[in-house]
């Protein structure tokens, strides 16, 4: 077993916020991450139609700027359908400042194949490619083109946004949406509170098992941790994987302004742990820096409200102690709780 | 036909063409609000922007920032009883930043690297004549100078500074770092005159051919509290036990002292007891530690130095070499009450640390110039009935006296007093000075701390205890520059931008534009509405609050928004 070691928020020298903020005036430029540069590649720009506070068009532009940094500017991005190509594409508009291509909902991934085979026959392997979608592109609809790109290491950085639910067409149940979550398909109903345990898949670990070159998780959250692990997968050739958890106002019933406290709050409560593996192996994982309990996190979204009404209403504790025995077994797995 | 492509009739346009700002239902607006530190400075300090500017290492930058409110930082980053650490929001989080010491760093570091402040305006011709060297006229004069006043400072004593000579003894303030300060007042023009007391304001005034005045005489005089004492009784003041021990004349203390009073001068006077030669030295105070009103620094290093306590005691009696103690016991409101039992405490001399009070008899025959509750009378202006004749510290009643309050009021008067000036001259003049938007200082749960690094405060460095009490060397030590410049970037910089990029960087749409830095070294970002959808997401995680989300503005609707967007189509059609 490969040694895991553990990434640490900042480093020895104090710069007041040190890593933790976007930018730092007080650290050296090549310090900053790559968001607060002003001459950021801006991949994706101001007038998309994603709702307000979207997590999703976030990441993608957090994920596609720090891929540009890395490749020098030589990517070519396939995007699956989803919110993501809704709101960024009506035509005639494009909200993309990259190479950018899409096709079908479930072809992303072979798509995405497509094009390094076509570029690798013109003898272009220095220009990289990036396949992105939702969670319903990813986990449900795309997964078995995933697996085969994964299984033939195709040289493709493909990326999940995961925002739990088919959100663009009314907010219905993936399988990537958690247990317990109200959805339009997983209505709350006496007796039925929300989506049911023990379902869903953890498609990260599916990558891993491809025993593929690279495969990491990250948030909207954890800009450094998000890059830096970006900046690492462009240093493979072959088949990587990149999981991100990109919080959604709309279909989390929660404000606008909250997007990326959730998603603190997900990584935080163990929820969702944020980790890297190569060739199959876990090699680092991002330790907690302020544990909270799943109760912190759940309580701040309308689609799990029905958990906490009260008792008389049918709340359910015994759900909620559910979901941290989850976030609990994370922790103990993967040594969340690094930090001594 | 057509120049496009099979099936295509329109060319590619950007999103850019899409208004999102026209979903706003609220917008976000770079604000400045009003930290908790300078909000509780006495002296007006702008702490949060000095502290900001010294921590890139600009720190004569920050100190002429600093020096803009008080001419003696590194006096008051020793003296200081820092009330801007009391209301500290890093308190809340962890420990409060060390504000004080790095005060104190940059007032050392001007003092060793010989900065000086230039003369901000052109001589006026005016003369003002300031009454006291303390805190207060030292600040007053310092003001009135930077303001192209010429000014006169006249001091009884023989030494200038008032009590922070006469009244903090050297081992919390060297006096070369005293002397330094001063006499970088005195560069800027200012008169000093020593052993010139004055006793008659009109005549001063009057030969002296002065415009206005500032009255800063201080409280000299030691309360008297009746303490029946025997003939031989061996019975000082406070006060005179520290200008005895500034001015090194001999002093009969004996082994044993007794200090009566719960004050930080009866701190200072037992301390000094210890160094003059007092194997003990016995504080007696009526009520209990936690009613105190000296500092819990100055109780904690008294003790350190073995000063004792007797709590919940008053001096019933004084005679030679015995003091007889009754103690106290606190009713129900807080109040001690006698409880008749009597101890008898073996002292040689009884020190009365009971509070000090102005000396204003030579203000009677000043004409308009009132006097009462041993205060001098001053309206909010700190305008006595006088015009042009102001008064501010110790001789002004005020919630606390300090040295720190002395260098707000002196300075407060020392802005009136120029305004007096320039509206006899028939001037108008503007008062420059910053004012924060909000006035309730930022709430800590204001702050989004996630994004500051943990970190806790440094220790500024203390003499050893035993090498303390036979000498006069200074106890608390600085900071070096690398402890200092960290204590610095602790600061949380609440309600203020320092430039993290948090907004720039977690907007979604792109509507924040970094526009680098201004003149004073600020960070400056802009909105753009058009795109702006107010989500909120860059006031939520703003860590220093310092963007606020407002209403927006009502707007004709709906045909606007409608124009607005069959425009935005055109901008891209064929």
């Amino acid at each position: 077993m490969t040694e895991i070691t553990h990434r640490t928020a900042s480093g020895v020298k104090f710069y007041q916020v040190g890593s933790l903020a976007v930018g730092n005036r007080l650290l050296p430029r090549e310090q900053r991450a790559a968001q607060a540069d002003p001459q950021r590649a801006n991949t994706m720009i101001s007038g998309h139609r994603a709702c307000q506070g979207c997590g999703e068009v976030l990441g993608a532009r957090y994920v596609l700027d720090a891929a540009m940094r890395a490749t020098e500017g030589k990517l070519v991005v396939v995007n699956a359908t989803g919110c993501l190509e809704v709101v960024s594409t009506p035509f005639p508009e494009s909200a993309w400042r990259v190479p950018w291509l899409h096709s079908l909902f479930g072809n992303a991934p072979a798509v995405a194949s497509g094009v390094a085979a076509a570029l690798k026959a013109q003898g272009h392997e220095e220009i990289r490619v990036l396949g992105q979608a939702g969670d319903g592109g990813t986990v449900d609809i795309g997964m078995g083109v995933l697996s085969g790109m994964c299984e033939r290491n195709d040289d493709v950085l493909f990326v999940c946004y995961d925002n739990e639910a088919y959100m663009n067409t009314g907010v219905q149940r993936s399988g990537a949406t958690p247990a317990a979550a109200r959805t339009a398909t997983t209505p709350v109903a006496p007796g039925h509170p929300g989506n049911r345990f023990g379902q869903g898949k953890d498609v990260p670990a599916i990558a891993m098992a491809h025993r593929i070159p690279y495969v990491a998780t990250a948030s909207v959250a954890d800009l450094r941790d998000l890059e830096a692990k970006v900046e690492r997968a462009m240093q493979f050739t072959g088949a990587r994987y990149l999981h991100v958890l990109v919080p959604c106002p709309l279909g989390w019933a929660a404000p606008s302004s909250q997007t990326i406290r959730l998603a603190r709050l997900a990584t935080q409560c163990g929820l969702f742990p944020l980790f890297e593996a190569e060739h199959g192996e876990l090699v680092s994982v991002t330790p907690i820096r302020q544990q909270v309990p799943v109760d912190e996190y759940l309580r701040a979204q309308g689609r799990f409200a029905h958990l906490f009404a009260d008792q008389a209403a049918g709340g359910r504790p015994d759900l909620v102690a559910r979901i941290q025995a989850e976030a609990d077994r994370n922790i103990r797995v993967y040594g969340l709780g690094g930090q001594p | 036909m057509s120049a496009h492509p099979f099936a295509t009739t329109l060319d590619p346009g950007s999103s850019r063409a899409n208004h999102t700002g026209a979903w706003r239902v609220e917008r976000p607006v770079y604000a400045h609000g009003l930290p908790p530190c300078a909000a509780a400075c006495p002296a007006g300090e702008a702490v949060r922007d000095w502290l900001y500017t010294a921590e890139d290492g600009s720190y004569e930058t920050a100190w002429r920032r600093l020096m803009r409110d008080n001419p003696l930082p590194a006096v008051m980053g020793r003296v200081c009883y820092h009330p801007c650490e009391t209301a500290c929001n890093r308190g809340q989080l962890d420990q409060v930043v060390g504000i004080n010491a790095v005060e104190r760093f940059l007032g050392d570091e001007a003092i060793r690297r010989g900065w000086t402040v230039p003369r901000g305006a052109e001589p006026t011709g005016r003369r003002v004549l300031v009454v006291g060297s303390g805190p207060a006229g030292l600040s007053a004069a310092y003001q009135l100078a930077l303001r192209g006043h010429a000014v006169t400072v006249r001091e009884a004593a023989a030494k200038l500074g008032g009590m922070l000579r006469y009244g903090i003894p050297r081992y919390r303030l060297p006096r070369e770092v005293l002397d330094a300060e001063i006499a970088r007042i005195a560069a800027l023009g200012v008169r000093f005159e020593t052993q010139s007391c004055v006793d008659d304001l009109d005549a001063a005034l009057r030969e002296g051919g002065f415009d206005a005045a500032f009255l800063g005489v201080g409280a000299q005089a030691g309360k008297n509290a009746y303490v029946p004492a025997g003939d031989s009784a061996h019975v000082l003041d406070a006060l005179t036990v520290l200008a005895a021990a500034e001015d090194r004349w001999p002093l009969r203390l004996g082994r044993r002292v007794a200090i009566y009073g719960g004050g930080n001068t009866a701190m200072d006077a037992a301390r000094t007891a210890r160094r003059l030669g007092a194997t003990d030295a016995v504080v007696v105070y009526r009520r209990t530690r936690e009613r105190m009103p000296a500092h819990e620094s100055e109780l904690e290093e008294a003790l350190a130095e073995g000063v004792s306590v007797r709590w919940l005691s008053t001096i019933a009696h004084a005679d030679r070499g015995l003091i007889a103690v009754e103690r106290m016991e606190l009713d129900e409101s807080g109040f001690p009450q006698p409880t008749g039992r009597f101890e008898t405490l073996e002292a040689d001399t009884l020190v009365l640390a009971l509070g000090q009070s102005a000396d204003l008899g030579w203000l009677a025959g000043a004409a308009g110039v009132g006097v009462g509750d041993g205060v001098i009378d001053v309206d909010a202006d700190l305008a006595t009935g006088r015009p042009g004749v102001y008064a501010g510290g110790d001789a002004v009643a005020g919630p606390e006296r300090t040295a720190t309050g002395a260098i707000g009021q002196g300075a407060a008067a020392a802005r009136r007093i120029d305004r007096y000036l320039s509206a006899v001259a028939g001037e108008q003049r503007d008062v420059p000075r910053q004012q924060p938007s909000a006035e309730t200082p930022v709430p800590f749960g204001r702050l989004n701390t996630w994004y500051y690094s943990d970190a806790p405060a440094m220790l500024r460095p203390q003499l050893d205890a035993a090498r303390r009490v036979d000498t006069f060397a200074e106890v608390v030590q600085g900071l070096t520059e690398h402890n200092a410049l960290y204590e610095a970037r602790r600061c949380l910089s609440c309600g203020n931008c320092f430039g993290c990029d948090n907004c720039y960087g977690v907007c979604p749409d792109n509507a924040i534009t970094k526009l680098g830095f201004d003149a004073d070294g600020q960070p400056r970002y802009a909105i753009d509405l058009e795109y702006c959808k107010g989500c909120g997401l860059c006031a939520a995680e703003c860590p220093a609050a310092a963007i606020e989300m407002v209403p927006e503005p009502a707007r004709d609707e709906p045909a606007d928004r409608t124009e607005h967007r069959d425009a935005a189509l055109q901008d891209v059609g064929p």
